[in-house]
């Protein structure tokens, strides 16, 4: 197929595309406007419709009504957007409704700034709003993978009823890299026997949060629940790098996994047994494998851009004797480590 | 003998938990009717708000989508865009709408959606126990303006149905209260041509109910629905504030 060389937010539209989107709900926020940029231009053309919302809040909504009709839909922003999508994105958990969410993301706290960041790690995988509940949340570190994974949510944002995340940085999202646009696969999606689109000569359809009856929110927490632990069970998705004969096991995802890939060839040219444990499912966490790598290897290093939130996520998932040490930075200006900062990390937890 | 008055079809044969006097059962049933007239049940799709308005899926019988708290004119938006083929309508108090709600419902209505709106405002915050909304009358005593509205801290009432009629996209935009036969009749009249916009395809229409809080308002039935016809008609005057094509 041919190759197309493009940027990283222009994968994840194009993806989306493919993968048969056809509405899309946005706000303006920088890194990623290229998303609802490109799909301003596409969705017209394909009998689709793109709607640059008055908020962040009013997006998400137009996601939760539109997914209950059962369409394909998604929206996109970055960190102090997606905190205004929280909301909406409880009500979609709650209401057991797909959708794909993109946070492209910033650093922060508040208003901070634009570069590459992972301090969004908490709040995308440990519920960022309010009630208890996961959403499933992908971590792609190339273009490739933006493409991909962005495809990807789409089909388990359907399969679980469920909002899908994208989490990424400024540097998977404006880089450019080779694609190979990969078609549509034909994935097995459930039947639509939930959504809304006037009850016909059928029964009535409601699509809600609200659960008042005595024993039905726990019902339904219960229920929720369970298809969070079926998400544990079948799509944990991880990269292993050199983890066969590992001393030294570095954990790192996304833009961070990216640069420290390069930190542990360095390694390895230098003779040090050092692998690689790329988390692609944040939620749910490939605790499996950490488990796994963590029965023969039972030195860890956390790398992550922030001062430490995967590296909890890792130490309750490796080998009871297993030691987990973590280096990150803040994001920020500058913050971005080098591959020769994170070997001279490994040398020194080797 | 001939049966001359029965329950509107998309109206369900349940008990609602509305309180005595209070006028949510009657704006249900104007809406109803509505719908049976149009014929456009089996292709409606309601959305609920936050409030006394949630319970819509257990009365209408139509498919319904629930929204957070003032973001219905937003889950319309996106019900509609991917269904344009469906009939949409919001039923929101005002504390919903005109309150935590305020931004989605003149975005709605300034890009003219194709969808109604079904205002309900009873001047206060029914379901959380009688807080002051932002439609509260000036002086009104509510549980969070024990002293009565103060309109120099707390601003006048909003007037919506006025508001709305400054926007392009608002095709038509009335109040009507429901006090009086002679009121209702005119609500059904008021309901309809809103509806016909929508079903027309001639953009966003807006319909503000006014409406009595028996509880909230500490008046027997009787009493709240005199307060409608007298103290909240005379700052919220019933009227259709804009018919863009003189339906």
């Amino acid at each position: 197929m041919k190759r197309l060389f493009v940027k990283g937010n222009e994968a994840v539209a194009m993806a989306a595309v493919e993968a048969g989107c056809r509405y899309y709900f946005g706000y303006p926020i920088t890194p990623q406007s290229d998303i609802p940029e490109y799909f301003s231009r596409v969705l017209p053309g394909l009998n689709g419709e793109f709607i640059q919302a008055e908020s962040e809040i009013a997006a998400i909504n137009m996601l939760l009504g539109a997914s209950a009709t059962g369409v394909r839909a998604m929206t996109s922003s970055s960190g102090p957007g997606i905190s205004l999508k929280q909301e909406g994105i409880s009500y979609m958990a709650g209401s057991e409704l797909p959708g794909v969410i993109v946070n492209i993301s910033r650093s922060g706290p508040g208003l901070g700034g634009i570069d590459p960041s992972q301090a969004d790690y908490f709040q995308a995988v440990k519920g960022g709003g309010h009630g208890g509940y996961h959403i499933i949340v992908l971590a792609p570190a190339s273009v490739q993978e933006m493409y991909d994974l962005t495809m990807l949510a789409f089909d388990l944002a359907d399969i679980y009823r469920t909002p899908a995340m994208v989490l990424a940085d400024s540097v998977v999202g404006q880089m450019k890299e080779p694609l190979v646009p990969n078609k549509r696969g034909d994935t097995k999606l459930p039947a639509m026997d939930w959504i809304v689109r006037g009850k016909g000569d059928g029964e009535q359809r409601v699509v809600k949060s609200l659960f008042l009856g005595d024993g039905e929110l726990e019902a339904h927490n219960w229920k929720l629940h369970a298809k969070y632990q079926q998400m544990k069970e079948r799509e944990c998705r991880w990269e292993e790098f050199e983890t066969a004969d590992a001393e030294l096991l570095v954990a790192a995802f996304g833009t961070t996994a990216r640069i420290a890939k390069t930190s542990v060839v360095m390694a390895r040219e230098a003779g040090l047994k050092v692998g690689l444990l790329r988390p692609i499912t944040l939620f749910p966490f490939p605790e499996k494998a950490f488990a796994d790598v963590t029965k023969k290897c039972k030195r860890v290093l956390d790398i992550e851009l922030n001062t430490g939130q995967m590296v909890e996520d890792v130490r309750l998932s490796v080998a009871r004797d297993a030691t987990v040490d973590f280096y990150g930075r803040p994001p920020g200006t500058g913050s971005l480590p080098t591959p020769e900062e994170l070997f001279e990390q490994i040398k020194k937890h080797y | 003998m001939q049966q001359v008055f029965k329950r509107p079809a998309s109206l369900k044969d349940v008990q609602t938990h509305f309180c005595p006097g209070c006028h949510h059962g009657t704006i249900h049933r104007l809406v109803a009717e509505a719908i049976d007239e149009f014929g456009v049940q089996k292709r409606t799709i309601g959305v609920a708000s936050v409030g006394c308005s949630v319970f819509l899926y257990g009365y209408f019988d139509i498919d319904v989508v629930e929204s957070p708290h003032g973001r219905a004119a937003a889950v319309a938006t996106g019900v509609k865009r991917a269904r344009p083929d469906s009939f949409v309508f919001t039923y929101q108090g005002d504390g919903d709408l005109a309150a935590i709600g305020t931004a989605e419902i003149i975005h709605a209505a300034n890009r003219g959606e194709n969808i109604t709106v079904i205002f309900v405002n009873n001047t206060t915050y029914g379901m959380t126990g009688g807080q002051m909304a932002p439609t509260t009358l000036v002086g009104q005593k509510t549980s969070t303006s024990p002293f009565g509205r103060n309109q120099e801290k707390d601003g006048a009432p909003l007037r919506m149905a006025e508001l709305l009629t400054q926007l392009e996209g608002v095709a038509f935009s009335a109040r009507v209260a429901v006090n009086s036969p002679k009121n209702l009749m005119d609500a059904k009249r008021q309901i309809k041509k809103a509806f016909r916009y929508q079903v027309e395809g001639k953009g966003f229409s807006f319909i503000e109910a006014l409406s009595a809080c028996p509880t909230n308002w500490g008046m027997n039935p009787l009493a709240a629905n005199e307060r409608v016809g007298s103290e909240i008609c005379a700052y919220f005057q019933p009227g259709v504030y804009k018919n863009r094509e003189n339906l």
